[in-house]
């Protein structure tokens, strides 16, 4: 039984392979590298999906590394037990939202409220960064990154506060012997300790980010485009596959959608493994609960 | 040092101060959005639960009422198969990691359950359409039940093993002592005891499954009416929410927070209870 787990990762592997197979006989390579997306003429490139996925999760990791370090800091190194408990539950809370009840939030609260003050006053404040300007719709890459960055705010909080709770104590008593205050003793002796720990965190939430479909899919806007402006509505791989997957009418378009799966997945097992080795090698064997 | 560089000293005190502030300040960002997601299923959600919601299928469109009951149904069948599927595989697999097997081999198997568990719902949807859904030339009950137990597998595995580890050996050694086989002691002495954090751990990977939505986008698909075929389509809470939210329909929209009010409540109750419960005995390991 414990074998199936090699069973099950063979076969995820093999279909989207399989099923892919017609688009990349199709398209080679050049199927990453096409800006075109096109079924009715039957063109199929994957660059803005995979633009879309880099930057929302990017704009993700910009927004939740900062908050859900610092968070674990204060869980692991300042709170009194009472407030450390409770902000737990609320955390594990959180990473038990489901992601389509988030979406449907994200849709009519933080969209609207993105379109009428935030963006407006991004306009306003940085309007002369590229980044910042065009038509504001409220649904765009910057809402799918910021829904994003709440899915992975609890998870690496969650792993970070483990690898500095597994930090051993003798770190911060020869820190605190030397006379350090406590930020000084967190900076010295814990976050320089449990550094590579940390990176593994931060990239396991990286790995969540890549595969978020469907909030993401609910507030990014759906184009197929590249846009320098972050207000500008985009597209991701997990949410085309979920919008066009049961509308493919062609065997190519259905090819397309797996070939666009089968990159997904193989960046997502990369990133997944990479962040396990770090963690693994931190610490032991670390999981993550459900 | 105190008298000798005070002002240094004073500045090193309020630098320390001031990081104690920010990172509370941080910890209190990050469960704003959790604040303000309960606030607002509530508000909306609480005036579209009633009765009807509980009974009633769904109306067409422009027809105000009806409910949900068949997407609720669903979603426990749904998550009965997914048991079925999965809580065997992962908990036989977990007492496998635990209890047998070589380091380097369970090296290996724990690591490939970590990296399961990172895939991206959207992409087991696609692997079971492939595999269930193509050659049964429809969507399915079963497909739907298929991928959630195939999700919940290497979560199930983790937990398990997790708990297994925590009994003590000596129950091992005892049992072995009195001549019982390895895998009755592991069996009847070593998950017996553990017994209680393994239904946690199931539980938990319920609730986990439970709102998923990507996978069973092209796999139970949904549907408007009763089903308790395995073979046809079937609704499921997570599902109605999506399309209601996406569409149109003002009536719908209330709708959609009902759903998503009863989803976040079982969810959450399941979570909080779980955890406070086996707070003490299962949170450190």
């Amino acid at each position: 039984m414990a074998l199936s787990v090699f069973v099950l990762i063979l076969v995820i592997g093999y279909e989207l392979a399989h099923g892919s197979q017609l688009a990349f006989r199709k398209f080679g390579w050049r199927f990453l590298t096409s800006l075109e997306w096109d079924p009715v003429a039957e063109q199929f490139g994957a660059l803005p999906f995979i633009f879309g996925t880099l930057v929302s999760s990017a704009i993700a990791l910009v927004i939740a590394v900062p908050l859900s370090v610092a968070t674990a800091v204060y869980l692991v190194e300042i709170a009194p037990p009472w407030v450390r408990q409770t902000l737990t539950i609320f955390i594990e809370l959180l990473a038990a939202v489901p992601s389509v009840i988030l979406g449907l939030w994200g849709i009519f609260v933080m969209v609207p409220w993105l379109r009428e003050h935030l963006f407006p006053w991004l306009l306003g404040v940085f309007g002369f960064l590229p980044l910042f300007q065009g038509p504001i719709y409220g649904v765009s890459l910057l809402a799918g990154g910021m829904i994003i960055a709440i899915m992975i705010l609890p998870i690496i909080t969650s792993v970070s506060r483990e690898i500095l709770r597994s930090v051993p104590d003798l770190q911060r008593e020869a820190a605190y012997a030397l006379g350090a205050t406590r930020w000084e003793v967190t900076r010295i002796a814990v976050l320089s300790y449990a550094k590579k720990g940390l990176l593994g965190a931060v990239i396991l939430g990286l790995g969540r980010a890549l595969g978020e479909t469907m909030a993401v899919t609910m507030v990014i806007g759906n184009r197929p485009e590249i846009a320098a402006s972050l207000f500008a509505p985009a597209y991701t791989m997990a949410s085309v596959v979920a919008n066009e997957f049961t509308e493919a009418t062609t065997d190519l378009y259905l090819s397309g959608l797996f070939e666009i799966g089968l990159v997904l997945l193989g960046v997502t097992v990369l990133v997944n493994a990479l962040a396990q080795l770090l963690l693994k090698a931190f610490s032991g064997p670390l999981t993550t609960r459900p | 040092m105190n008298t000798l560089y005070p002002t240094h000293h004073r500045w090193r005190k309020s630098k320390n101060a001031l990081v104690q502030v920010v990172t509370c300040c941080c910890a209190l960002v990050v469960i704003v959005p959790l604040a303000l997601i309960f606030y607002h299923v509530l508000k909306s959600g609480i005036g579209a639960v009633n009765w009807d919601f509980f009974t009633k299928l769904p109306k067409p469109v422009g027809e105000a009422g009806g409910g949900m009951a068949n997407a609720i149904v669903g979603t426990l069948e749904l998550l009965g198969l997914a048991a079925l599927f999965g809580v065997p595989a992962g908990v036989l697999g977990g007492m496998f990691l635990s209890e047998a097997g070589s380091p380097r081999l369970n090296w290996w198997i724990r690591f490939v359950a970590d990296v399961l568990n990172g895939v991206p719902s959207i992409i087991w949807g696609m692997v079971v359409y492939a595999l269930v859904v193509v050659p049964m030339k429809g969507f399915s009950t079963l497909a739907g039940g298929m991928v959630l137990g195939m999700m919940m597998t290497p979560l199930i595995m983790r937990t398990t093993e997790e708990v297994l580890r925590l009994v003590p050996n000596g129950y091992r050694e005892a049992a072995v002592a009195l001549g019982i086989v390895q895998w009755r002691a592991a069996l009847q002495i070593v998950a017996r005891t553990a017994l209680k954090g393994i239904i946690t751990g199931i539980l938990l990977a319920l609730a986990r499954v439970a709102g998923e939505t990507a996978p069973l986008l092209f796999t139970a698909f949904g549907n408007r009416f009763w089903n308790h075929n395995l073979a046809d389509p079937i609704a499921a809470l997570p599902l109605q929410i999506f399309n209601y939210a996406i569409s149109p329909y003002e009536d719908w929209h209330r709708q959609a927070w009902a759903g998503a009010l009863v989803l976040l409540l079982l969810v959450a109750i399941v979570n909080v209870t779980v955890r406070v419960l086996t707070r003490d005995r299962f949170s450190h390991s």
